[in-house]
């Protein structure tokens, strides 16, 4: 694996197998009375979140904490930041703390690119501007694969604003090297120029779409662009490309729904949808939690196995040799 | 003051002497000889009118951080420059005979080429009132060519009153191309690239409706219009079906866009982050084209110098613009002379005989003959060398082409028989 997670397509497919069942394993301390494991122990993430994002930073935080990593939230409000401090200078003040991971999120594309240029540790990207968010089609495909199985040959179509989103894009990349044939559905303005040179498929009417999908994942629609022309009125966007329990009906059986959040109901997504049982919208963020301590784990490399000799699965071999800094534990001890 | 250039091709001909005396061609020859003159050996090197560029930023006044006259028309000295035309985005903006006329002292104090102050059209460069465009025309500045560069004169009723308005005086309208609604929050070329890094796009058209428009309303008024940094192969087009009107239309190319393709934005590093953006392989192609078969009338710079601290950032909030004084003539040389399109002769008159007739220089792009002003570059080409940003002259360091191999160097530069430049190094 990398040595950083900021694209989608940083990933190959045995990587991505690894995370997913990695996260599998970690999955059942959730049953246990102690969630907690020493793997990072020793370890210090920095959750660096220049843009508000509560539900992401706290799944990071959890994810961090339940591997006993020292976790730092740095958020821009309020921080140096916020006087005009570069993100540079950001990173090299992170550097000199001897972070070993961190976990930013930025409004601007390239913004976790740039950091791992500034800094030692491993760089997670979790949502920059309108590029990526790999974590995010992570838990989206660990949910889908709990859900459905293998994803191989599965049909996903993902609904809504193709062009802002960082989750089309991580997803689009991901599902592909997982073996899923990606479909997406949005009016002609929502998609960028060159669509037609992703690897996936592309289409302007939902309907005709919803009967072939193992899943459905809709996109918030985000309220500037809703007096940007990108479409007449909300009420047709909804009408056209919102999922109401009319659509829910054309659905295989066995077909789902997802929805990254925040949602806004009533639009892109009907309240009786969202709240029906084929929809995975609370999943997902307990999933999340589970995909991130996997990726960390990974990434950060834990000395131990993930959780405990007896438990370890085949195909997971603690890889932290090879990350590790000599004289880290010493310097961290000092500090 | 005498100077005697021994073995020089000029135009990349057969090797010839070069007497340089009072500021002028006195003598061009072979086994040339005379008492008192400095020599300076030009065996293997090439002589070329002393280069022109139509689009410099100098940033002073406002931003001496990033480049001074001083040191601004060092580095152009040092690519062989011996005329500059300085743009008029400073702060405070050169839109009145004052700041023109400070700008153009200062670069006769510094000496080091001549500075021909750009006018801004439009008061503060807002696109809303005209400058007092005759104010600058008349100023000791002898201002010839308007420009709101940076900002597009995109009201059509205001261009056109530009385009005529300077008619009075045979000035000419240098129109940025960019069509400000199309481009709102825009980053870099709309095309694969830009959907793949999630980078609001600029699209081609953008700049190509504004250039349709401009030629139209030039061909209208019957005025002279330049259109600068050209980056699209539709742009291209357009300039092509202008010119075969009889249009008086002309146009300029950057070196970088003759040479680096929106690929590089994947770096997510703001030193390729430029305005027009960088554009795909097949606009290069046709650029180069263009520039070849002269529907681009010549090479501009766009020398856009700024500080470290405005490039060291993410890309959106990055300043947009590249330094290009001091690599422009190797750049042109690796595109178009290295791939057969262009001979010095035409490098010549692209970069020096074209861009000095549309800023109606009558001193600079001459030809190297008797009696003619001797601004000369000498050029090595026989070199190839790694950019070092670290050994520029300019004060910025924003180079698109560090750690490139490029061909060539400039060996000396004369200004009206006065070496600027001199063993490739600015004196």
């Amino acid at each position: 694996m990398k040595r950083h997670l900021i694209s989608a397509a940083d990933l190959t497919r045995d990587d991505a197998l690894l995370i997913l069942d990695t996260a599998e394993e970690l999955s059942r301390i959730a049953d246990r009375p102690i969630k907690k494991l020493p793997t990072l122990r020793g370890r210090t993430v920095v959750n660096l979140f220049f843009e508000d994002s509560t539900r992401t930073r706290i799944s990071f935080e959890a994810a961090a904490k339940r591997l006993s990593a020292d976790v730092i939230n740095f958020s821009a409000k309020g921080s140096s930041v916020s006087k005009g401090e570069s993100l540079k200078d950001t990173a090299l003040t992170l550097e000199a703390m001897g972070a070993d991971g961190v976990v930013i999120r930025h409004n601007a594309s390239g913004a976790p690119h740039r950091l791992a240029g500034w800094v030692r540790g491993s760089v997670v990207n979790a949502g920059d501007g309108t590029h990526e968010h790999p974590t995010q089609a992570l838990l989206d495909a660990y949910t889908m694969r709990r859900r459905l199985g293998d994803l191989d040959g599965r049909r996903v179509t993902i609904v809504g604003d193709i062009l802002h989103s960082r989750v089309a894009r991580s997803n689009v990349l991901l599902l592909n090297t997982l073996g899923a044939e990606v479909t997406l559905v949005a009016p002609p303005t929502l998609f960028p120029v060159s669509v037609d040179t992703w690897p996936c498929e592309v289409a302007y009417d939902f309907d005709a779409v919803l009967p072939k999908s193992d899943v459905v994942m809709m996109l918030r629609v985000q309220q500037e662009r809703m007096t940007a022309a990108y479409f007449p009125t909300v009420r047709e966007y909804s009408r056209r490309y919102g999922l109401d329990a009319r659509r829910l009906a054309a659905l295989q059986d066995h077909a789902i729904v997802m929805h990254p959040g925040p949602m806004n109901r009533g639009v892109e997504i009907a309240a009786e949808v969202a709240d029906s049982p084929r929809s995975t919208i609370v999943e997902q963020v307990a999933n999340g939690v589970t995909v991130r301590m996997a990726v960390l784990y990974l990434l950060l490399g834990g000395s131990e196995p993930a959780i405990g000799g007896d438990v370890t699965p085949a195909g997971v071999s603690p890889n932290g040799d090879a990350r590790r800094r000599s004289g880290d534990a010493s310097r961290r001890e000092d500090a | 003051m005498t100077h005697l250039i021994k073995g020089a091709r000029i135009l990349g001909g057969a090797p010839a002497d070069i007497l340089v005396r009072d500021g002028v061609v006195a003598e061009v020859g072979t086994g040339l000889t005379a008492r008192e003159a400095t020599v300076v050996d030009a065996d293997g090197l090439i002589a070329l009118p002393g280069l022109v560029d139509l689009h410099t930023h100098l940033r002073e006044p406002g931003r001496e951080d990033a480049e001074t006259v001083e040191s601004g028309t060092r580095a152009a000295a040092a690519g062989g420059y011996t005329a500059v035309h300085a743009m008029a985005n400073t702060e405070p903006v050169a839109d009145t005979a004052g700041v023109v006329e400070q700008v153009w002292r200062l670069g006769r104090e510094a000496g080091h080429c001549d500075v021909h102050p750009v006018g801004a059209v439009t008061r503060g460069l807002e696109g809303e009132r005209l400058a007092e465009l005759g104010a600058m025309a008349d100023s000791a500045a002898r201002v010839r060519v308007f420009s709101d560069d940076g900002h597009c004169v995109s009201d059509a009723v205001l261009m056109r009153r530009a385009l005529e308005y300077v008619k009075a005086f045979d000035g000419v309208v240098a129109q940025h191309a960019q069509e400000p609604r199309l481009t709102e929050h825009a980053q870099m070329n709309e095309g694969e690239v830009s959907g793949r890094l999630g980078l609001a796009g600029w699209p081609a058209v953008a700049e190509e409706a504004i250039i349709a428009r401009d030629c139209l309303l030039a061909a209208h008024v019957g005025s002279r219009l330049h259109v600068c940094h050209v980056s699209t192969a539709g742009s291209v087009e357009i300039i092509r079906w202008a010119k075969s009107k009889g249009w008086q239309v002309t146009a300029e190319v950057t070196p970088h866009h003759l040479l680096l393709t929106d690929e590089l934005a994947e770096t997510y590093d703001p030193v390729y982050k430029v305005n027009p953006p960088l554009r795909t392989k097949a606009d290069v192609e046709a650029l180069r084209e263009a520039l070849a078969d002269g529907t681009i009338d010549c090479v501009a710079t766009d020398h856009a110098p700024h500080p470290a601290e405005a490039k060291e950032t993410e890309w959106a909030p990055a300043a947009m613009g590249m330094i290009g004084l001091e690599t422009a003539l190797s750049v042109v040389h690796e595109a178009m002379v290295e791939t057969g399109l262009l001979d010095w002769a035409g490098v010549a008159d692209r970069m020096a005989v074209r861009p000095a007739r549309i800023g109606r220089l009558s001193g600079q792009g001459r030809p190297i003959e008797v009696g003619a002003p001797a601004n000369l570059t000498l050029y090595d080409p026989s070199v190839r060398t790694v950019v070092d940003p670290g050994g520029f002259v300019s004060k910025s360091r924003n180079t698109p082409f560090a750690g490139l191999e490029l061909p060539g160097r400039v060996q000396a530069t004369f200004l009206r028989g006065r070496p600027t430049v001199l063993e490739g190094k600015p004196i």
